[in-house]
Order: C-alpha cells, then sequence, then structure tokens
C-alpha cells in the first residue's frame, strides 16, 4: 500500500492566472477506499478551484464526520480546513463566514452527515441563504460504519448485505428547495465534465449552493440491487441539460445555435451558459425545479445538473446588512466608534 | 484510434525506454532489481546474458540507455545505468558454474572469426555452447581488439578486461594471435562453414596540412598512438601536448598524455564545445584533469624551426547554420593563433580499410569501399562471410558491436543447419502480474525523490601519476543500492483489463502524472491535445482501449507514466495490474 503520492508530475501542466498547476489544489493521498467516489469528486473539486484560479488561502474545507468528511484531506492541502462535530459542520461554517466573508466556504458532507444526525443543520442553513458550497457525497449508506442503509437510500435499494431498504428516501435536492436554498444541483461522482462546471458555478453563486452528488460505495453498495451503484446511475441518470461555466474574465468564443442555449450572468460576472435542456424544466423558477425533480423520482429515474437557482438571491450578509470588512481587519475606532456616535445611537432609540 | 495491441511484444518493448534504446536489448531494469536486492551474480548474469562483457561495458559503454531513461522526462538526470552494470560486475561472486557448458563433441560445423574484438568475440559466445568448433584470429597478443588497444587502462583496468575476453576464449576457441590475416581467400580456402569479419574500423584519419613532413617525428595518429602506449611501445611524451579532435578518443589522447609525461596538454576541436562528438561526462573528466578545451579553431599548419615542431596555427571560426540548420564554420578573420608543442596527436576520426579482403570473391562494396551488409541478418553478398561490428557499417561502440555479434550468430547458425537467416527467431517474453495482496506488489513501487548520486574518483595526485591507476571507484554497496532504487521500474507495465472497468475514475484522480484519461475515441492527433495534460511527446505511444460501457476509451499516454503502480492500488475491480515484462532478444540456438 502507497502512503504517500510520488513527487513527480507531468511537466507539462497547464498553469493557472496565479501561475499554480493543478498540483499546487492537491492533498495528500486518499486512504479512502479503491475506487470510491468520493475521490473523484475530491479530484473534481481540485479541478474547479485550480481553473478558476482561486488562491488556496482563501477557501475553507469544512466537514463533520464520516467518509465524506475525511476527504478534505485529500484535496486543496493549502487551504484552511476544519474538520468539525458530526453534522455539525453548517455551524461551524455559519460562525466563519460571519467573522471573515471574504473566503470561499467549501462545505463537504455525506448522505449521514447530512441527512440524518445533521438534517436540523441542513434545513437551517439552508434557510439562511448562507454564502457556502455544500457538497454532499452521497452514497446511500454508512461506509465507516460497514455500510447500512442512509437516510438517502431509495425504498427497494439493497446494499451488499441484500436486504432491501423499506423506508422512504430523503431527496437533498428536494428538501434544499423546500427551505430555501438559492442554487440546487445534482451529480455523479462518475461524471466529472458535468460535476466541473457545477461546482464552479456553485462557488461563484452568492448564497447557499447544495450539490448533492452520488457517490457510489464500492465496498458496501456497488452491487446489481443498490440504486447507488456506478452502474445503476449510469443508467438512470438524466441530465436536465448541459451547463457551461464562463469565467468573468474570460471572453465568449464558443459559438452556440441560438435558441438552443441560454445565458445567465451571475452575480460576479461571470456566466453559465445552459443549453440541450429539458423543455419541461425552467432552473430559475422553484416550482417548475420542483416538479419536475418529482417527476424523474416517481419515475426511478435520476435528474442530474442544474436544478435551480435563483438570481435574485440575498446571501445572509446582505439580509443582515453585516460588515463588509473581515472581523479581524477591523481595528479599534470601528469598534469603538466614540461617544458622538454613541449619543447618536442613544438618541435614536428615545 | 485502434485498441493497442499489448500481445504484439514491441509495444510493451518500446515502454522500457533503456532497454529499447540499448542496441543488445539488455533488460535493465530487471538487473538494477537485482542489484538492489544484493543478487550481484543474478545481476551480472542477465547483463552477461545480453551483453557479454557487463564489467567492460560498465565502465566504457556510450550509454545510449542514459539518455532515453524516462527519468529525464521528470527531472534531471537519468538514473546511472552504466554505474550500476559496475556494481553488479564489482561484487558478483564467482561465476563459472553458471557460464554455459560447452558440448566436447563437436557439430562438425566450423567457423573462422577474424578480429578477436568485441564483435568476434559475442559471435563466439553463442555459437560455442551449440558445438561448432572456432577459429579466431587476430593481430594483437591477445584478444579484446579496440577494447584492448584503444580504452586506457584508467579508464578499463586490463584485469577486468582479461577477465571478460578469457570466459568466452576458454570455451574451447581456437585462438591465434599477433598473425595478421593477409587475405581472406586463404581462409576461405580453409573449407569454412562460415566466415566472420569484425576487424573494427583500424585506421585513424590524419590531416595533411602545411609542414606536415617535417613535423612527423612528432605527429601521431590518435588510435594508433593509444595502442602503442597500452602495448608499452610508447612510453613518454613532450611536455606540450596538442590533440586534435573532439571524441571520446580525443579525450583519450588528451588524458593519456596527461599521465605520459604532458604538462600542457590542450584539446582543438573545430566545432563549438556543445556539438563536440565526445560524450558529456567524458569532456568532464577531462576538464576535471586541467585539460582545456578550445574550440572554434581549425587546425591550419604546422609551424617547424630548425627542422623540429614548435607548435600550430590555427583559424579561428564561428558556427554559423542555415535554415536546414545545416553548419558551416566561417573564419572570424582574427589573426592566426599559435599553439606551441613538442607532440601533436591526431584523433579526427576512424574509417574502414580492407586492402586484405581481394574484390573477386563475390563480395561485393560500395562506393565507399564498405562492404555491401544486410542490416538484418550481417550477411555479405558471399553467403558463406558474415560482418558485425565496426567492420560492417563503420565506427559504432562496444554495445553495438555486441549487438550486431548476437544477429551474426543467430545467422551463422541458420546458414550452417541449412535454414533460411531471414527467418529470425521471435524475441523470448515473459510476462507476469506483480500482485501479492490488495494493495502490495513484488517490486518497489515507491518513486524514489533522490537525485542522482556521483560516482568517486580516485585524487589526481595518484591517478595522473600511473595510467594504470583507475579513475572511477565505481559505487560501494550503499550507494548503488540507492542510485538503483532510482529506477522507475518502467518493464512493470500497466495492463488495463476494457471488460473489467466500472469507470470510477479512480485511476484518473490518482495518477501523479495525469498520464490516464476517459473519453471519446479520435485520431491521434485530436486525442493528444485533449488528454488530461497534453501528449505532445510523439515518440511516445498512446495505450488506447476498446470501448467501454459508456463508448469512452481509456487512453494512457504513456510518456511520463513513472510506473508507481497507484493506478492499479486504487482500482477496485483490477482492471488495472502491474505485469512485468521481460523480454529477451533471442540468441543462437533459440
Amino acid at each position: 500500500m502507497s502512503y504517500q503520492l510520488p513527487k513527480f508530475r507531468h511537466p507539462d501542466l497547464p498553469v493557472n492566472d496565479l501561475g499554480y498547476t493543478r498540483a499546487d489544489y492537491e492533498g495528500a493521498i486518499s486512504t479512502l477506499c479503491a475506487g470510491c467516489g468520493h475521490d473523484s469528486i475530491s479530484g473534481a473539486i481540485v479541478r474547479a478551484c485550480h481553473e478558476l484560479s482561486i488562491e488556496p488561502h482563501k477557501i475553507a474545507k469544512l466537514s463533520g464526520i464520516g467518509c465524506s468528511s475525511k476527504a478534505p484531506t485529500y484535496f486543496l492541502g493549502n487551504s484552511h480546513g476544519f474538520n468539525s462535530v458530526h453534522g455539525r459542520m453548517p455551524s461551524v461554517v455559519t460562525g466563519a463566514a460571519l467573522a471573515n466573508r471574504d473566503m470561499l466556504y467549501m462545505g463537504v458532507s455525506g448522505d449521514g452527515d447530512t441527512a440524518s444526525i445533521g438534517m436540523g443543520q441542513f434545513a437551517h442553513v439552508a434557510r439562511r441563504n448562507l454564502n457556502m458550497v455544500y457538497i454532499v457525497m452521497n452514497n446511500g449508506c454508512y461506509g465507516l460504519t460497514k455500510g447500512q442503509d442512509s437516510a438517502t437510500a431509495d425504498r427497494g435499494s439493497a446494499s451488499k448485505k441484500g436486504d432491501a431498504n423499506i423506508y422512504s428516501a430523503i431527496d437533498l435536492c428536494g428538501t434544499a428547495l423546500q427551505m430555501g436554498a438559492t442554487f440546487v444541483a445534482r451529480s455523479f461522482s462518475g461524471d466529472k465534465e458535468q460535476l466541473i462546471p457545477l461546482i464552479k458555478a456553485a462557488i461563484s453563486h452568492r448564497g447557499f449552493a447544495l450539490i448533492d452528488v452520488v457517490s457510489p460505495c464500492v465496498t458496501f453498495n456497488n452491487n446489481t440491487k443498490s440504486t447507488k451503484s456506478y452502474e445503476f446511475v449510469r443508467e438512470h441518470a438524466e441530465a436536465t441539460g448541459t451547463i457551461d461555466f464562463v469565467p468573468m474574465h474570460n471572453e465568449i468564443t464558443t459559438e452556440y445555435q441560438p435558441g438552443h442555449a441560454h445565458e445567465v450572468t451571475m452575480h460576479d460576472g461571470s456566466s453559465i451558459r445552459l443549453y440541450k435542456m429539458d423543455e419541461s424544466l425552467n432552473p430559475f423558477d422553484r416550482r417548475s425545479a420542483v416538479n419536475v425533480l418529482e417527476e424523474h423520482r416517481s419515475s426511478g429515474n435520476i435528474l442530474t445538473g442544474l436544478i435551480y437557482m435563483n438570481l435574485d438571491s440575498r446571501d445572509l450578509h446582505e439580509v443582515l446588512e453585516t460588515s463588509q470588512r473581515p472581523l479581524n481587519a477591523l481595528d479599534e475606532s470601528d469598534l469603538c466608534p466614540g461617544n458622538k456616535m454613541l449619543l447618536n445611537i442613544n438618541a435614536s432609540l428615545r | 484510434m485502434k485498441p493497442t495491441d499489448t500481445k504484439n511484444p514491441e509495444y510493451f518493448h518500446k515502454v522500457v525506454d533503456c532497454q529499447y534504446a540499448c542496441p543488445a536489448h539488455t533488460p535493465v531494469p530487471e538487473y538494477i532489481r537485482l542489484i538492489a536486492a544484493e543478487r550481484y551474480t543474478d545481476a551480472y548474469m542477465v547483463n552477461w546474458q545480453s551483453n557479454v562483457f557487463p564489467g567492460i561495458l560498465g565502465r566504457t559503454c556510450d550509454r545510449p540507455c542514459e539518455p532515453a531513461c524516462r527519468r529525464v522526462r521528470v527531472e534531471e538526470e537519468p538514473v546511472a545505468i552504466c554505474r550500476l552494470k559496475r556494481v553488479a560486475a564489482d561484487n558478483k561472486d564467482d561465476i563459472s558454474d553458471r557460464l554455459p557448458e560447452i558440448p566436447s563433441k563437436k557439430n562438425g560445423k566450423r567457423v573462422a572469426l577474424i578480429g578477436a574484438g568485441p564483435a568476434s568475440l559475442t559471435v563466439a559466445r553463442g555459437l560455442a555452447p551449440l558445438g561448432y568448433s572456432i577459429d579466431i584470429y587476430d593481430n594483437q597478443f591477445a584478444g579484446g581488439g579496440m577494447m584492448r588497444s584503444q580504452i586506457p587502462s584508467f579508464r578499463l583496468p586490463i584485469e577486468v578486461l582479461d577477465e571478460e575476453v578469457n570466459y568466452v576464449l576458454d570455451m574451447g576457441l581456437n585462438a591465434t594471435f599477433d598473425v595478421q590475416v593477409d587475405s581472406l581467400k586463404e581462409v576461405l580456402d580453409k573449407d569454412y562453414d562460415a566466415v566472420f569479419v569484425g576487424t573494427g574500423a583500424p585506421r585513424g584519419k590524419g590531416l595533411n596540412l602545411p609542414g606536415l613532413e617535417d613535423a612527423m617525428p612528432n605527429v601521431h595518429l590518435g588510435i594508433e598512438w593509444l595502442a602503442s602506449v597500452a602495448f608499452e611501445h610508447t612510453k613518454s611524451i613532450g611536455k606540450r601536448v596538442l590533440v586534435l579532435g573532439g571524441g571520446n578518443t580525443a579525450m583519450d589522447c588528451c588524458r593519456t598524455s596527461r599521465r605520459m609525461g604532458g604538462e600542457d596538454v590542450r584539446v582543438v576541436v573545430r566545432s563549438p564545445f556543445d556539438e563536440m562528438k565526445a560524450s558529456p561526462w567524458e569532456k568532464e573528466d577531462a576538464a576535471s584533469e586541467g585539460i582545456p578545451i578550445y574550440n572554434n579553431h581549425v587546425p591550419k599548419e604546422f609551424v617547424v624551426e630548425d627542422g623540429k615542431l614548435k607548435g600550430m596555427h590555427f583559424e579561428k571560426v564561428e558556427a554559423h547554420y542555415d535554415e536546414e540548420g545545416k553548419r558551416t564554420l566561417v573564419p572570424t578573420g582574427e589573426d592566426l593563433v599559435f599553439m606551441e608543442a613538442d607532440d601533436v596527436l591526431m584523433a579526427i576520426g576512424q574509417e574502414n580499410s580492407f586492402p586484405w579482403i581481394e574484390r573477386d570473391l563475390g563480395i561485393e562494396f560500395d562506393k565507399w569501399e564498405m562492404p555491401v551488409v544486410d542490416k538484418v541478418t550481417f550477411q555479405s553478398t558471399n553467403e558463406r562471410v558474415f560482418f558485425g561490428g565496426d567492420s560492417a557499417f563503420g565506427p559504432e561502440n562496444i554495445i553495438t558491436a555486441v549487438a550486431h555479434g548476437h544477429q551474426a550468430a543467430v545467422s551463422i547458425d541458420l546458414f550452417c543447419r541449412g535454414e533460411d537467416v531471414l527467418k529470425r527467431p521471435p524475441p523470448i517474453v515473459n510476462q507476469s502480474s506483480q500482485k501479492m495482496g490488495v494493495h502490495e506488489w513484488s517490486y518497489d513501487n515507491a518513486v524514489a525523490n533522490d537525485l542522482r548520486y556521483a560516482v568517486p574518483h580516485a585524487p589526481l595526485s595518484k591517478t595522473l601519476k600511473n595510467r594504470k591507476v583507475e579513475v572511477e571507484l565505481g559505487f560501494d554497496v550503499d550507494t548503488g543500492y540507492k542510485e538503483a532504487e532510482r529506477c522507475l521500474n518502467c518493464d512493470v507495465q500497466t495492463v488495463f483489463d476494457e471488460l473489467r472497468c466500472i469507470e470510477c475514475d479512480a485511476c484518473v484522480d490518482i495518477c501523479p502524472t495525469d498520464c490516464i484519461t476517459f473519453t471519446n475515441n479520435g485520431t491521434e492527433e485530436d486525442l493528444r491535445q485533449r488528454l488530461e495534460a497534453p501528449a505532445n511527446n510523439l515518440s511516445q505511444d498512446l495505450y488506447i482501449s476498446a470501448d467501454l460501457p459508456t463508448m469512452r476509451v481509456m487512453v494512457k499516454d504513456e510518456n511520463v507514466c513513472l510506473h508507481c503502480g497507484l493506478c492499479a492500488e486504487r482500482c477496485p475491480t483490477t482492471a488495472w495490474d502491474m505485469q512485468k515484462f521481460l523480454y529477451n532478444v533471442s540468441k543462437a540456438g533459440a
């Protein structure tokens, strides 16, 4: 078993605007099972952050407990990290984000960490529209404790042990929509072509951005009767459409047929381009998103791609009108504005 | 692109860059692993089978393997392959019980070998164990050819040479030394079943410049002078020596001069320094012995006063290149440069010479007076006569001569058995999985970050006093181990089985050098541009799988694969496996 990656890299690796290669965004060598979908998601996060030229020290990756929550060790080795209590990652992100709004907050969680022990936290962080990316590495089972069905396991799906799940599944995308999330997407760990642009769009989105990524557990839940196996997902995934992410400073050069594409500008000036869209879905309308999600669920298919985005999203900072500057950048004169200001405040309360 | 046919042994052979570059195709990673395992005798024998002279080559090889080493593509320096070979030779045990048995009952076929250099000795080693009666003729007092006459003892100690030459001569050969073969006809008249000519490129080239006649007693041809030193006819040289030429013979001449009394020894070469033919390490060794190299100086005339050589005039030039990169040396117009000299050594090249081969024997010669020799079979237009080594296609090096010798031996054996010499035996190939456990391999798959280790040298105070003191001391066992660990094990192949692949991307994600891509198939040109990392090294192949369930293919760029095995370690379905691929060129009798 290899415990470290060789140090040599491809000599012609592309360099981003900061002069970094992909290798500068990698983490330690993974200790997850060979073939774990989580490693592919880690790879997609590395690619997205590299291609967006995000300074590694401007990213904080936070997680709870579980296989998924171990994963942040395996990407973004030069970024900040916080491995929190089971299901409590949203609280920690909330605290960090309120203290310093200049960072990119990348929450990484699993189906257990989110849909079971962390369900309450998940609901409220979505409701508050905290500006973060929330990635669920969703394998439908508790891999770290030997593969029991999780709350996202579909009814009737059976893991390696063979017993069909008797409970109804929690659909995290549907839940997030109900709770008021402003960016909801689903993807598959085995489809980086879709996942990478979705992560980029989620990073650019201001507000709570959920990406529920089906990520097969090769050890406990990749068998023929499972609905979260590589084979099943490949056969049953139906994309809402194709998404391209165009960073703000890139000139748009790719040509596309008018009428077949829909271009949307994000708050930071970058844009996403949607094409080959499912005609029944309007991803900017929550009711449409809920309907299409439900139609696919009832027909036994897995809807992937961008499901919903609120272009008028106002994140928690905007709603609370908090300080524009990080708290650690405020000095004494900012925090103690003086007697005159105090008198003004007091006068306003009379 | 079509799926790669890995059943064709040439595909994986090419992935083992060092072995592929070696004219004799020595299985380099195989013996390096044996060195790391302290199995020096085994490592030596792997070499001996392939290149016959491991101890000699471990000191003197031109090492075409090293520039080919994959490590050069991910860091600065290749594995010190050549010097590791010497580690095997230095530390081996007695090998006499491992040498092939020579049948006492001969097969009735008689073969004559003319010249006892590396090519002929290789032919002898191939044929003697098969029962051939072999007569070998040489004009020197002992075997070895140019390895004895031209390679100075401070690079190749005589004991090492004797040992490896004798392993072959002791195979019951009938060797006649100190005899000059003046007529090939006479040899053919002795009714040999086959004759092999391995007489090298024995004639040094000279420069006929003004003043040469008067300067003659102090002007020497490089290879003749080196031979004369080796055979102890020449015991000294003047204090000021000019060596003309920029190849390895020039380097041997200048360094030998330093040991024979030369104090102000200079190498003067027409070309720019970087374009000299000498190997970089030979230039370094000359420099470390205080020998300056004057480049861009074209010799013009010998200066003789009172009937005695005083020095030489040189014209300074600059290299100019036309659009096709063709070089011309253009005089700078400066005054001629005068350099004092007591002796001048001319090492500007050597050539073939066959005055002893009658032209009516059915051996065709081309317009350069070179025999017409088949590049595969080494047979001349007289089917009984074979050529190899420098005498076949002009001056090359020892390892090329050995490679020729192997092929010529195969041809002679086929010919003597009345078979078609063009039907070459296929290579002997063995491929086996290295998997020992879930995540365990039977080779050291971790990639060592160590930089290349330098071979220690004996102090100049010792080496310059005595031309027989070897300069290089060789790696000690510990350093040899560390250097061996730098080897990337390119012969442990990444083998892909598309039927097992579930397209989970684990191999793509883990590969440290971004070699693997799953994508839609296309033309090679197109694919090379849309892989995880651009595949711009066109000399390295793309490994393509058959279509996968998603109708994509697996594409692996072989260029900078570290053979670390992580793709196979991270593969949940063993679609990737690490398989050792041992490739051996077939020898005579196989």
